[in-house]
């Protein structure tokens, strides 16, 4: 299975509304949500039946036993991350907690045990002989770049036989982009034409280096900034990036995604637009891949 | 006074409304937490920066007295050991710096050194502190930077202090917010908007803290945003028109209360509405 991914570091450019168009566009047989802590993509790619739920178990929790707590403080002392209170009694906040075991280390009078905890839920859509693999990060958890880890493998094992995934990604540059980079093909950034959006930009090619991933970058609602779209056409050719096209702000976008459609389906600028970068895209994802 | 502004999706407008409050407040103290895409500098090109390296400590590994015995490697929750070839490998991207496999090993082959992750940048502009995290490239978590920002402004309460959070409902937006007075949720009319938007209202539940919504991009259609506000009774602070005039200024980091009274009249009424309800 060869994965495209696609990222942007900032939030809010479009990664979701240009997936979903690829996902129908190339009629992606895989394609799976990485961003776990704000999962849209289940919203307009038209599941007609009910997903598998999996409970996902992140990092354990540690638990005091008061009864056998003698106060000694050292696993308050030991805690690098302050989840530990003595107020009455000693007592874990489990948000802070990391689940890392150090407190039941030092513990001498073996007080503190870890207690599994579920961190979020894995759903896995099959119709069609489609299947879509995305989950969703329970409030209040951490470790959602193992989440995204189970994301795909989810994916790759209901998937077998499937050459294609599209991937959305989350914004960012940490842990859950890192763990989505992690076996991708190649990496299609979604751009915006602000002096935020480039700043963004610079760092996600910075970090898909990093990992070694090819990557190719197209620029959406250009024309709410032409000045700043130049900037980014210049500055992947001054960086040998592939720029792969433009896509025009349009309000129809927002309705057809407001009726959990993709711009693909309706008649469009963007939905024109998104075709070309689609065919691009596919043209370099073919090179790259072989 | 402590004013998160968070918005569960990205590019709803966060550090638009974080950057024009603070410069509407004007002795004010601006924090950018988005420590992975930090944007509020770029509006408040800030001047006298002063930049501090951000640094946690991993495990460093002393291979002539390490025994090969992997206790380490067992405890490790993290996976951030390994032991290839006779030699224990520390992959510092993982670590969580908890120091258990420092304490575990009956050797002494580990220690603790520091590893510089990113750095935090403060500076003024006009009357606004401006202080900036910056997570390094390639580095996992952000959450050392983001408690490093807030430690050194629990003191500075009484101004008003705006921090622009990350996006998203996961641990960085938890330590952004753990100890502001109130939360700022910014919104956008979008289905995707509304389902994000009820992620992030989840959480300020869950913290306990007191909450309002200001609706961004406003059109003159139905706004889902503004219809999920109703519904579950959430205090709507005040609504910020789709206007291509303030989204050019936006787009090339300048900031809107700085250049037009227009804009200026308008955050100053959400200045007040924020006021009157922490």
């Amino acid at each position: 299975m060869k994965q495209l991914l696609i990222l942007s570091g900032k939030g809010g450019t479009g990664k979701t509304t240009i997936a979903s168009a690829f996902i129908r566009l190339a009629d992606a047989k895989a394609y799976a949500d990485c961003d776990v802590d704000a999962p849209n993509l289940h919203l307009i790619t038209g599941q007609n039946s009910d997903p598998i739920k999996t409970d996902y178990y992140g990092l354990p929790k540690a638990e005091i036993n008061s009864k056998s707590c003698i106060e000694c403080d050292q696993c308050r002392q030991g805690c690098r991350f302050d989840a530990i209170s003595a107020e009455k009694i000693y007592k874990v906040d489990p948000l802070a907690c990391e689940g890392c075991g150090v407190c039941k280390v030092v513990c001498p009078v073996d007080a503190i045990s870890l207690k599994p905890a579920v961190a979020g839920e894995l759903m896995m859509y099959t119709n069609e002989e489609k299947v879509f693999s995305t989950a969703q990060l329970k409030m209040g958890s951490g470790t959602s770049g193992k989440l995204v880890a189970e994301v795909k493998k989810q994916l790759k094992s209901a998937a077998v036989d499937v050459e294609l995934a599209i991937i959305d990604g989350s914004p960012g540059i940490g842990c859950p982009v890192i763990a989505s980079l992690s076996g991708a093909d190649m990496v299609l950034i979604v751009a915006e034409p602000s002096v935020s959006g480039i700043s963004d930009m610079e760092r996600i090619i910075k970090t898909a280096a990093k990992f070694g991933t090819k990557t190719a970058v197209c620029v959406n609602k250009f024309d709410t900034n032409l000045d700043n779209t130049d900037k980014i056409e210049v500055f992947c050719e001054k960086e040998g990036l592939h720029f792969v096209g433009k896509i025009p702000f349009d309000s129809e976008a927002v309705k057809a995604i407001n009726n959990g459609r993709t711009i693909t389906d309706i008649n469009c600028s963007s939905g024109a637009a998104v075709k070309e970068v689609y065919n691009k895209t596919m043209e370099l994802f073919n090179k790259v891949v072989g | 006074m402590r004013i998160a502004v968070l918005s569960g999706k990205g590019g709803t407008g966060k550090t638009l409304v974080s950057v024009n409050l603070a410069a509407t407040a004007k002795m004010s103290i601006y924090i950018d937490c988005d420590v992975e895409e930090p944007n509020g500098y770029l509006f408040f090109k800030p001047e006298d920066v002063q930049e501090e390296a951000i640094s946690v400590k991993i495990p460093k590994v002393d291979n002539e007295l390490c025994n090969g015995c992997r206790k380490c490697i067992g405890f490790c929750k993290f996976n951030a050991l390994a032991y290839i070839k006779d030699k224990l490998i520390v992959f510092d991207e993982v670590c969580h710096s908890c120091s258990g496999c420092v304490m575990l090993c009956p050797e002494k082959a580990l220690s603790e050194k520091e590893k510089i992750i990113g750095r935090v940048q403060k500076g003024t502009s006009d009357q606004v502190a401006v202080y900036t995290g910056i997570l390094n490239v390639g580095e996992a978590s952000g959450i050392p930077v983001i408690k490093k920002l807030l430690v050194e402004n629990k003191l500075k309460a009484d101004k008003h202090t705006f921090i622009d959070c990350p996006p998203g409902s996961a641990c960085t937006v938890i330590e952004s917010i753990k100890d502001a007075d109130y939360c700022i949720l910014v919104a956008e009319p979008t289905l995707f908007g509304v389902h994000n938007l009820n992620m992030v209202y989840e959480l300020v539940r869950l913290f306990g803290k007191q909450y309002g919504v200001i609706l961004n991009k406003c059109l003159e259609e139905e706004n889902p945003a503004e219809k999920f506000c109703l519904e579950k009774n959430i205090k709507i602070l005040g609504r910020i028109p789709f206007d291509t005039e303030l989204g050019t200024l936006n787009s090339n980091a300048e900031i809107a209360v700085r250049k037009s009274e227009k804009y200026l009249d308008m955050f100053s009424l959400l200045l007040e509405a924020v006021t009157r309800e922490v």
